[in-house]
């Protein structure tokens, strides 16, 4: 046990990743065995995590130095500085990483029986897990060259994935978009990890921070990862691959697709609060990212109203919930320099834009599962040849309702919870911000009734009529999401507590991510 | 003055690699040209992390029997190592999407193949 919680975080990443290679052997005896090993080796994940994130809860941030002879041994002796591949698991990591793994399982489960009639199910799991891999590393890398190798493997498989059904044309149109956009977006990465490199030689994010001098270089690296995450993570000015990548994804990858941006959305946090904290005009980038999240809010709301295509429609939502996170942090980071902002609502703003990653990665997850639950049944993603699937899909309803009550942010739902930490905390920022976030919602609701109304409810259609609710696993999927959004909107000041406010910790506390590594400054 | 051109050629290169790329993949339509840029920005930024570890005069980073004098640093070479087998992997990988684009189209156009619009 005392094992285990000392080397939780490479195994976090070593177990995902055996199983992705192991699969296509073990599938040659059998795809029932194949399905045991996979949820097995997950669920041990699923374990480890879990007692990863109490030892940080209660111990602090983990730092993790591979082929060390003491894992907290960040420094070897006789160096200065670090100079081994480590992982460093602080507070806003571990939420992530609890994010991933929540969604990871729906979209597991939810697949059992999805791909039933597909083939090349082998190479899904592997790519499914590979995907995992991806995102937990980026999350709890400490090392930037690490951020650009896990940045590729979860583009890659990410990719992959989304034009699984080959068979379809559009999904490997929407495939291409999205490995051309993640290819880019990684060179990027790498070019300015590169000209960080050459001025520093380092490459740990903890010890780059300390020895971060801010000259026009270090400025042109900080566009370039900027652009670069934002890329990634489907902001609006370049969103353009998002609502193409997302419709055509089969189920289960989509949620997780979704869920790597917003592990995007950690690395742009990441680097400008802690590479690059406290060095540049922290109210002139706040004001960046706040333009950055308003434009998504209304640009994302506005294109989703006039769509007919059920995932395209709940892609546009995406973008725009996207929005919120970045006006919450935003709002945060404008604020960070100054402490009685930061403490009467910087902070307040901060928590409901990372309580807003997970909710939105719940609920939106769910959507994405109960379009594709359709699509399942009926074979059309198409908003105005469905209707009154109510009637026989009872279970895929209730998922509906639920969802799309949580993302308008209906006051018992999670989504209410973190939409109300911010509107509160940006109103006292600036009015016209809470005001158009309040506008935002107000049309997402309209959007989501508008779905509703023309899929499940009216009388029932004749060509619908022998559509049976969707196999088991799949519902469990669902119900995975949906026990987990109804825990949230139950308890959210718990989750908040518990959760939420030692990742905001984590982002605003620059000193104790460097001093992790780095040992306390003399 | 004139003793620092040649090592500024590299970095040249760089810039124009880079730029020849960018150009390629946002105003070409055919999908094989896209990839082709990605291959020569992928070109590019590796170029970039070689020349930074090289020093003038150096020597490889081996540590047996090495000769006096500085060495080139190593560590931008894995850097650069990782970076090209990530990248034959990319591209393969793009490869067989343009391949199953053009299957499905006959065409490798991007204007041709807008299913996904709106």
């Amino acid at each position: 046990m005392e094992y285990l919680t000392v080397h939780s975080p490479i195994l976090i990443v070593a177990v995902p990743l055996l199983a992705a290679f192991v699969t296509p052997l073990i599938s040659r005896m059998g795809n029932k065995v194949r399905d045991t090993f996979n949820v097995t080796l997950f669920g041990f994940t699923m374990f480890l995590v879990a007692i990863l994130a109490i030892d940080i809860y209660t111990g602090g941030t983990r730092v993790y130095t591979l082929g060390a002879a003491v894992p907290e041994l960040a420094i070897p002796e006789n160096y200065m500085v670090p100079v081994r591949i480590m992982f460093q698991v602080d507070g806003i990591s571990i939420f992530m990483g609890l994010t991933t793994t929540i969604v990871m399982l729906a979209a597991l489960v939810y697949s059992l029986q999805f791909l039933k009639n597909e083939t090349g199910q082998d190479r899904f799991y592997s790519l499914l897990m590979l995907l995992y891999v991806g995102m937990i590393g980026l999350e709890f890398t400490g090392d930037m060259f690490n951020l650009f190798v896990f940045l590729e493997i979860l583009s890659i498989a990410g990719a992959s994935l989304a034009s699984y059904r080959t068979n379809l044309a559009d999904a490997v149109e929407g495939g291409f978009k999205y490995i051309v956009i993640s290819a880019v977006s990684a060179l990027l990465v790498l070019f300015a990890i590169g000209i960080l490199y050459g001025q520093y030689n380092l490459l740990s994010i903890a010890a780059l921070a300390n020895a971060m001098q801010f000259n026009t270089l270090d400025m042109i690296a900080l566009a370039m990862l900027a652009i670069a995450f934002v890329m990634k993570l489907a902001g609006v000015p370049l969103h353009m691959w998002a609502p193409d990548t997302y419709a055509v994804a089969p189920a289960g990858i989509t949620p997780m697709i979704y869920t790597s941006s917003a592990a995007s959305m950690y690395a742009l946090y990441r680097v400008t609060f802690t590479l690059y904290g406290g060095h540049f005009d922290t109210t002139a980038i706040g004001w960046v990212v706040i333009i950055l999240g308003v434009l998504s809010m209304f640009i994302g709301v506005m294109m989703a109203i006039h769509q007919t295509d059920i995932k395209r429609l709940m892609a546009y939502h995406a973008i725009s919930q996207s929005g919120y996170m970045l006006l919450g942090v935003g709002v945060g980071l404008a604020v960070l320099t100054d402490p009685v902002a930061l403490a009467s609502y910087g902070r307040d703003a901060m928590n409901g834009g990372i309580f807003h990653i997970i909710n939105n990665a719940l609920y939106k997850g769910m959507l994405f599962l109960t379009a594709e639950a359709i699509f399942f049944r009926i074979g059309t993603r198409d908003l105005n040849r469905m209707g009154g699937l109510g009637h026989n899909m009872k279970w895929t309803t209730i998922f509906f309702i639920i969802g799309a009550l949580a993302i308008s942010g209906i006051p018992p739902f999670n989504g209410f919870a973190s939409k109300l930490l911010i509107y509160e905390s940006v109103f006292r920022f600036n009015p016209l911000l809470s005001i158009i976030a309040m506008f935002v919602s107000l049309v997402t609701l309209a959007s989501f009734t508008k779905v509703f109304y023309s899929a499940f409810t009216g009388p029932e259609m004749p060509a619908y009529k022998e559509v049976r609710e969707v196999p088991r696993s799949m519902l469990i999927g669902m119900g995975i999401m949906a026990a987990c959004i109804i825990f949230f909107s139950i308890f959210p000041g718990l989750v908040v507590d518990t959760i939420v406010a030692p990742a905001t910790e984590a982002l605003i506390d620059q000193a104790s991510y460097i001093n992790g590594v780095m040992g306390v400054a003399p | 003055m004139m003793q620092y051109i040649p090592y500024n050629i590299p970095f040249i290169a760089v810039a124009l690699l880079v730029g020849i790329a960018l150009f390629i993949i946002i105003f070409k339509r055919n999908l094989i040209k896209i990839v082709m840029g990605i291959a020569i920005l992928e070109a590019g930024v590796n170029l970039f992390l070689v020349t930074l570890g090289y020093r003038a005069g150096g020597v490889a980073p081996i540590y047996t029997m090495t000769p006096e004098g500085a060495m080139v640093l190593p560590v931008p070479q894995a850097l650069t190592l990782t970076s090209i087998v990530i990248g034959v992997s990319v591209i393969a990988l793009m490869l067989t999407m343009v391949m199953h684009t053009y299957r499905h189209m006959g065409d490798i156009d991007a204007r041709k193949s807008r299913l996904l619009k709106g």
